[in-house]
């Protein structure tokens, strides 16, 4: 019986209707694709993109350089020098992110106790060249300054789940 | 021998023990803030409580003495929460800063709360906080971050001798501070750094520069005394962060002296790194090549006689090795590895040796220390004689500088003439060292290094035959070297040869013109202005006096850029081992020469390390036996001569500033602009009550 039954499913293209009357279907239902870059789809609060380094209210730059950062990445993607500044804080002279080894892990932000490196919710950062990848201080801290109120509003946003 | 169970392990451990020793012979690791096992027990923190049973309470056990049939527990639930409520108390005022604290990753306190540590805090009220003292530059303080373990109190006063710190106010108020108008100028201050448990105390040169984990470990050796401590470089990069001392019995337990430890910024100050020739008077920067090529023209075909070599200070055995075949190939026996010109014993390996050792020091029960001031020439073995003298039963006596050597001492006087009352018996203190067991002398380089030093030298040698010093089983005589390459120097057999020219000699002969070229080996501390219109080859690592006088410049790695042997004052052969790579196109020394050699035409017998080694092992059977000390045989030393009456003094008159690495370092500069030379000479500064 059961090849009759199935030789008669050959010969009357059953599973080829089925299909077509699936995708019949989908012509009236909304579109799941989005026409980027015109169109954005909704992003989570935690979306792990380019990295930016905050600063306080005040202009005070969070980072202290404590270097736990560059110390839990497992790329080793982050590099940072130490100094004192001359009013006597501990800050750093030097933090280089190569963007090319990072793996948007995010364990930079989880580890930082300040706040102070975080990823932020861009994604469209493609460079014309690998150099432009390298960010230094002065790149990650204007990213934060541009940055900032979107950070500021993921950071509360996720707030009540840490 | 009392017997007692630990975590249900019967020991049988000496009485007189405490619970927390005998738990560490069976490996049972009690945690501890304030208990050191070099320092006295306080039993202050509390952190160490275990429960025995049959006492009502938990007790510390760093001071709880064993006693028969004890049964302690170690690690049961009540002793945990005793811990957690210590843990708990000392949290309450202690700051929540380790992501800025330079102690966060090495930290007894951040390690011990990941055990005993709550997740939270129940404390409401106001935290304590502060002031930070001032003390000088080396110790940057966070008193804050205090948790009044007393280490630093008990280590300034009991070890360095020095007692400057103390505990004022009580309970909460309880501070750590100086005195009034009291500055912590130990010699030894750096070891408060390392005995911190939490980040109270640190490294302030220093500062914020490294984090613990991003070390990179070098086991090495100190080449900055001739204690030949044992240390370990951390480095970052390639960049020498920080040294901190090595645990080592024999040498300098676990301390090691503020030169020792904070004269690294020196290392990347003033280096040569690459080769230079004088050009109408001045140094011009050129290539390894021409550098050769210009030696080569002065000295070929300048007869043998005319070629001299001096060595300095923290010159390493290789290099004088491969100078000494250099220089016999050259057909010259002028060198000389005593810059300073001290009257050493030649060829009597015991003549130049501290032959009681430096653990034998604690053995001696009475001392006398001639031209020496050890508080400034090897701190580390001054602490050694402190801590011999703390165990009461020993007399010690002086001639030469009168000063603060932190152990309680006669001064005789400053003339050489007292050393010949004694050696005559006409002086009283011939009396106490023919009655000691086992007397000792120490001769300094203050004492050698001068015109009478060959008559010092044997009056102290006649002493030490007829006074016991020298006998079955005990050789109490000591000579405490200044340089770490001195006695390396001299048993590898860098001194005049047959028909040859000594240091003095040598700078005579470069002034009348009877010595043309003159091979400095790191050697700085000679009177530059003496060479006249000699060829000065300077091979060495800092732009220092040697550099300044010299017409070719081959630049040269340090102790911590080479693997090197040095010979410490008591024969001890040790190795220091690469932690970072000499600068720009800098080479160890002996590789410079070798390839000098060939531009000379007079290729030496070595290629490698290895056959280098071995060559000095064939001139020296001692360099086979690397860290261990071997008994020499005593043979007399010294000449007879009249004594002059220039009173005798220390060899090193600023404790910050000795050889080319301290005196390029800013560190150094400080701590002398702050305390002067050192030895207790305190701060300059005037305090309120000076007039």
């Amino acid at each position: 019986m059961a090849f009759l039954d199935r030789t008669a499913r050959a010969f009357l293209l059953t599973e080829l209707v089925q299909g077509l009357a699936l995708t019949f279907r989908y012509m009236f239902k909304p579109a799941v694709t989005t026409n980027y870059p015109y169109e954005k789809i909704p992003m989570s609060p935690r979306f792990r993109g380019e990295h930016a380094l905050r600063r306080y209210a005040n202009g005070e730059e969070r980072c202290i350089s404590c270097k736990l950062c560059e110390a839990i990445c497992p790329a080793q993607a982050i590099t940072i020098e130490g100094e004192v500044r001359p009013d006597g804080s501990r800050r750093a002279r030097r933090y280089d992110l190569d963007m090319t080894k990072c793996i948007y892990c995010g364990l930079c932000q989880e580890a930082c106790p300040v706040d102070a490196i975080v990823e932020g919710p861009n994604f469209e950062f493609a460079t014309e060249t690998r150099a432009e990848l390298m960010y230094n201080k002065q790149k990650l801290l204007a990213n934060g300054d541009r940055w900032e109120a979107e950070l500021a509003m993921r950071i509360a946003a996720d707030a009540p789940y840490r | 021998m009392p017997k007692l169970t630990i975590d249900g392990t019967e020991i049988e451990v000496e009485a007189g023990v405490t619970i927390l020793q005998a738990a560490e012979t069976i490996g049972i690791e009690i945690p501890r803030f304030c208990y050191h096992e070099r320092l006295a027990v306080a039993g202050n923190c509390r952190m160490c409580l275990v429960e025995v049973e049959k006492m009502p309470k938990p007790v510390a056990s760093c001071a709880m003495p064993v006693g028969e049939g004890m049964v302690v527990h170690t690690n049961n639930a009540n002793v945990r929460k005793a811990r957690q409520g210590v843990m708990e108390f000392l949290l309450i005022n202690h700051p929540l800063d380790c992501p800025i604290c330079d102690q966060g990753g090495e930290c007894d306190l951040q390690d011990q709360a990941m055990t005993y540590g709550g997740d939270r805090s129940r404390y409401q009220e106001e935290k304590r906080a502060v002031e930070d003292k001032d003390y000088g530059p080396l110790i940057q303080t966070w008193m804050t971050r205090c948790i009044q373990c007393t280490r630093c109190i008990r280590f300034i006063s009991e070890i360095a001798g020095t007692p400057v710190l103390g505990g004022l106010g009580r309970s909460e108020h309880l501070e750590i501070g100086r005195y009034v108008g009291a500055a912590v100028s130990s010699e030894l201050s750096g070891n408060l750094i390392d005995l911190c448990p939490v980040g109270a105390l640190t490294n302030k040169p220093a500062s914020y520069t490294y984090r613990a984990w991003e070390l990179k470990k070098t086991e090495s050796v100190d080449a900055m005394d001739a204690l030949g401590s044992a240390i370990r470089v951390d480095t970052r990069g390639n960049e020498v962060v920080r040294i901190l001392p090595r645990v080592n019995d024999d040498i300098n337990e676990e301390w090691l002296s503020d030169r020792s430890r904070f004269a690294i910024d020196g290392l990347k100050r003033q280096r040569l790194d690459r080769a230079y020739v004088r050009k109408d008077g001045k140094l011009a920067a050129t290539s390894w090549s021409d550098a050769f090529a210009a030696i080569a023209g002065k000295v070929k075909g300048v007869a043998g006689s005319k070629i001299a070599a001096i060595a300095g200070d923290q010159t390493d055995v290789e290099t004088m090795q491969a100078l000494k075949d250099l220089l016999i190939a050259l057909g010259s026996g002028n060198m000389d590895c005593r810059q300073d010109g001290a009257k050493l014993a030649l060829g009597n390996r015991a003549g130049y040796l501290f032959n009681s050792t430096i653990a034998g020091i604690e053995e001696a029960d009475a001392l006398l220390i001639i031209g020496s001031n050890p508080r400034v020439e090897a701190p580390v073995l001054n602490a050694r004689i402190r801590k011999r003298w703390l165990k009461g039963g020993f007399k010690a006596a002086v001639i030469g500088p009168k000063t603060d050597l932190t152990f309680q001492h006669d001064w005789l006087g400053d003339q050489a003439s007292i050393l010949a009352a004694i050696v005559a018996g006409t002086h009283p203190f011939a009396e106490v060292l023919k009655n000691a067991n086992k007397p000792a002398i120490i001769l300094g380089q203050g004492a050698l290094a001068r015109e009478d030093g060959a008559a010092i030298l044997a009056l102290a040698g006649k002493l030490a035959e007829a006074s016991g010093v020298i006998k079955d089983g005990w050789n109490g005589f000591n000579v405490l070297h200044t340089a770490a390459s001195r006695v390396g120097g001299l048993d590898v057999g860098f001194v005049p040869q047959a028909g040859g020219k000594d240091t003095a000699g040598i700078i005579a002969g470069a002034a009348s013109g009877d010595i043309s070229v003159v091979f400095l080996a790191g050697a700085d501390e000679v009177d530059m202005k003496g060479f006249g219109n000699a060829f000065v080859v300077y091979l060495g690592t800092h732009g220092d006096a040697g550099a300044h006088r010299a017409d070719v410049v081959l630049p040269t790695a340090a102790y911590t850029e080479k693997s090197a042997t040095y010979v410490n004052t008591e024969g001890r052969v040790q190795r220091t081992r690469l932690a970072i790579f000499p600068p720009g196109e800098a080479k160890e020394d002996w590789k410079v020469i070798r390839a000098l050699s060939d531009a000379l035409d007079k290729p030496l017998a070595f290629d490698t390390v290895k056959q280098l080694r071995e060559r000095m092992i064939a001139s020296n059977s001692v360099f086979a036996g690397e860290g261990v000390v071997k008994a020499a045989a005593w043979t007399g030393v010294g000449t007879e001569g009249a004594l002059s009456d220039t009173p005798l003094a220390s060899a090193i008159d600023n404790f910050y500033m000795v050889d080319p690495i301290s005196r390029a370092s800013k560190t150094m500069a400080e701590c002398t602009a702050e305390f002067g030379g050192g030895c207790g000479c305190n701060s300059k500064k005037k305090t309120g009550t000076h007039g």
